[in-house]
């Protein structure tokens, strides 16, 4: 139980690490926007991973140190990336009892419509609270770029989530299937 | 299955969004710049970085590559010095016939800071960069204009200990008032259609004209009017490129052409006003 614990707080405290990396990468770094002429983000993909090997707790926790992470250096009002991150987290941690979550298809599929649905909803959001966002055909090919690279990280993320946690958990003693009661004696007594 | 847990965060998510969505702008900026100060460490870190691999490639710079280099900056410096003098020389003479008419100084002298654009805005829907000048440079604070060498930037929105954020011209925050042309005519610089924006343009609206034959053309100049006390006036800000609509003969919007290309920034100047 203990070990359980610990392991699940050091797969919160590597989710939690990889959105503040990801958050400061998208800012000074315009590699991504200079080549594809999108901003790509990794939010979306990292909260579909900790939804699906996570508890609620750290669903949470990512959508609110995400979601300010994001907004900080962003002329966004504060708080407006939470509740998209935390409902898209929310929903699949909901039904993730009936998703094949460990078929890589599976988790691409989850990746690209949390791509889709994060520009989205944090719009709906802006447009509610009276901010006005330039938009334009640009805007579309940005939005199509962060649903496709949502696809394709998400399987990737559990990729280097699995090696992580390989390498740093101990690994799994193997059980024999001797038993003593059970072994045939041959030969004579 | 939802559980309680669920609910329980589900409802405290939905509050902490409501109480940060509803903080008076001023404490959200604060909010905002002590949160983005997290990222001091790694901006410190990646700037370090890059000095470095710049250094690195220091030795390998040949030698008849600086020689030629270091005369043709000798020769601009030299250039510069004498047209520095003259210019000096003019604002003395300009000073002494003020005297001597006995005019009040019309626009109060301003110094340029240098800063460096280290980060954009993650949102590609708005425009703003951070710049590495903070309060911690004498005159620093915001509502104060920033240029590029080729013309107006924008202005600095919020201002921490050793960076600033700067909404550029494009943003929808940000509006300019302009005079346009020889015939001086005032309008408003706004954000424009987003297609327009994307090509380093955008559009001036409410054109003051008096009359057909003293309206805007194509290849006017557009200047910072100096009304509104934030941005000083003459400051250059594009061209004027067509004047799509007009009323009986008149232009009533333009657009426009910023100088400077606010897609690559890297250095920039803050105008700092005493």
């Amino acid at each position: 139980m203990g070990y359980d614990c610990a392991m699940n707080w050091l797969n919160t405290i590597f989710i939690l690490a990889l959105a503040y990396a990801a958050a400061f990468l998208e800012g000074p770094f315009a590699f991504c926007r200079n080549l594809l002429g999108a901003q790509i983000t990794l939010l979306p993909a990292l909260m579909v991973y900790a939804s699906l090997t996570s508890g609620i707790g750290t669903v949470a926790l990512l959508a609110v140190c995400g979601g300010l992470l994001r907004d900080s250096p962003s002329e966004n009002p504060l708080g407006v990336s939470i509740l998209p991150l935390f409902l898209i987290g929310f929903i699949i941690s909901w039904k993730r009892d009936l998703l094949l979550r460990e078929h890589p298809f599976a988790q691409m599929a989850l990746g690209m419509a949390a791509g889709a649905v994060f520009p989205l909803a944090t719009l709906f959001l802006l447009f509610n609270l009276g901010q006005g966002p330039v938009l334009g055909w640009m805007w579309l090919w940005q939005w199509l770029a962060g649903t496709l690279t949502g696809g394709v990280l998400t399987p990737l993320l559990f990729m280097l989530f699995d090696r992580l946690r390989r390498a740093f958990e101990y690994p799994a003693m193997k059980q024999s299937s001797f038993r003593e009661d059970r072994e045939i004696k041959r030969g004579r007594q | 299955m939802l559980n309680k847990q669920h609910y329980i965060t589900l409802v405290l998510v939905v509050l902490l969004v409501a109480v940060l969505l509803s903080l008076p702008s001023r404490t959200a900026d604060r909010l905002k710049l002590a949160i983005s100060g997290l990222f001091l460490p790694l901006i410190g870190l990646a700037a370090s970085t890059h000095e470095a691999a710049a250094k690195a490639g220091d030795p390998l710079a040949s030698r008849v590559e600086l020689l030629r280099e270091n005369a043709i900056l000798r020769t601009n410096n030299q250039w510069l010095t004498f047209q520095l003098q003259q210019a000096a020389n003019a604002l003395r003479e300009n000073e002494q016939l003020r005297l001597l008419l006995n005019f009040r100084r019309q626009k109060p002298s301003w110094n340029l800071l240098p800063a460096r654009v280290f980060a954009r805005d993650p949102e590609t829907w708005w425009r703003s960069v951070w710049i590495d000048a903070g309060s911690r440079a004498p005159g620093m604070r915001t509502n104060l204009a920033v240029l590029t060498a080729e013309g107006l930037a924008g202005k600095v929105v919020s201002v921490g200990e050793t960076r600033s954020r700067v909404v550029l011209l494009g943003d929808p925050s940000l509006r300019v008032a302009v005079l346009v042309g020889p015939n001086r005519l005032n309008g408003t610089l706004r954000a424009g259609s987003a297609g327009a924006r994307e090509n380093n343009m955008l559009d001036i609206e409410n054109l003051f004209n008096e009359s057909a034959d003293r309206t805007v053309h194509p290849g006017d100049e557009v200047v910072t009017w100096g009304e509104g006390g934030v941005f000083p006036a003459g400051i250059p800000v594009g061209r004027v490129v067509d004047v799509p609509q007009k009323d009986y003969g008149v232009a009533t919007e333009a657009r426009v052409r910023l100088s400077a290309n606010l897609d690559a920034l890297e250095n920039v100047w803050v105008m700092i006003v005493p």
